[in-house]
């Protein structure tokens, strides 16, 4: 299988659902890679492909312990993603509720104020 | 297609790096523009429910920016900023709109918004179109929005979170 050119930003980085999983499993605490890679069923290989696009994006960080490599998660480039991204068709739905709620009052304002009515409106089609 | 008032945001993809987000409002198209371009206003529902507008400003004119600020109910701030490359007053408005993120380099060409407000008397349609320099973008923040595969990607995401306090 032809790869997607290595991303650069953590927004890419998670865009990938296997990815996701190994941050998944990686927020439950310090992983080693035979860990991960038994853990997703996955073969080695894709498995460290998967972390060093984590890694070149400071999404996991790395140390060496004896023999073993252990991954450990870092959160912090995703959390403006998660801050922006998570129900953001909701967010908007929120907004036009409360901008309902705004141009309700403004209709009200504008018809005590105002007895001239807004051209532009007396197109009858 | 129902005559009544359908307070629903729409959401739909036309191309692979577009989402489009359509609603229809009760109130005339000078109002909603109103709303949507006065800082005070703006205040009032830009954070939906999910917290505090603090800052709103509006520099309405061609090459001039914009800059909104809330303190997000989990104590973080969210500010977004961009630059207004269009505006026919009532009708249109198009944008740039950038995601502030320390360490972050912008997003290079910006994600760029394009509202177009249109509608007679007292209904205005809404039509919000928003165009991400690539697919990827695009998807990961409209996954987000959709039933289907979301549940996976949030649930690490929310773990994600959980991991930060």
């Amino acid at each position: 299988m032809a790869r997607a050119a290595t991303t650069t930003d953590a927004f890419n980085a998670i865009a990938e659902p296997r990815r996701r999983e190994i941050l998944d499993l990686l927020s439950g605490g310090e992983r080693a890679v035979n860990d991960l890679v038994s853990a997703l069923g996955l073969a080695q290989p894709q498995v460290s492909k998967h972390l060093r696009v984590l890694r070149e994006v400071g999404l996991v960080d790395v140390r060496d312990e004896g023999r073993q490599r252990l991954y450990r998660m870092n959160g912090g480039p995703l959390k403006p993603i998660h801050d922006w991204v998570r129900r953001y068709e909701q967010l908007w739905e929120e907004r036009f509720e409360l901008l309902d709620e705004v141009l309700a009052e403004m209709k009200e304002e504008e018809d005590e104020h105002d007895g001239e009515p807004h051209g532009g409106a007396d197109a009858a089609q | 297609m129902s005559t009544t008032a359908n307070h629903t945001a729409v959401l739909t993809l036309p191309s692979d790096t577009q989402m489009l987000i359509t609603r229809e409002f009760n109130a005339p198209r000078h109002l909603v523009y109103k709303a949507w371009t006065t800082p005070e206003l703006v205040k009032r529902w830009w954070a939906g429910q999910r917290g505090q507008v603090t800052s709103a400003e509006i520099d309405l004119r061609v090459g001039g920016q914009w800059r909104y600020v809330m303190i997000a109910n989990g104590g973080f701030e969210v500010a977004f900023h961009g630059e207004y490359r269009e505006i026919v007053p009532e009708e249109r408005v198009v944008c740039t709109e950038v995601y502030e993120q320390s360490g972050v380099p912008e997003p290079e060409p910006p994600v760029l918004c394009t509202y177009t407000f249109t509608g007679e008397g007292d209904r205005t349609h809404l039509h919000l179109l928003v165009d991400h320099p690539d697919k990827a973008l695009r998807d990961l923040i409209l996954e987000t929005g959709m039933e289907a595969g979301m549940q996976e990607s949030l649930h690490a995401l929310d773990l994600v979170a959980q991991s930060l306090r």
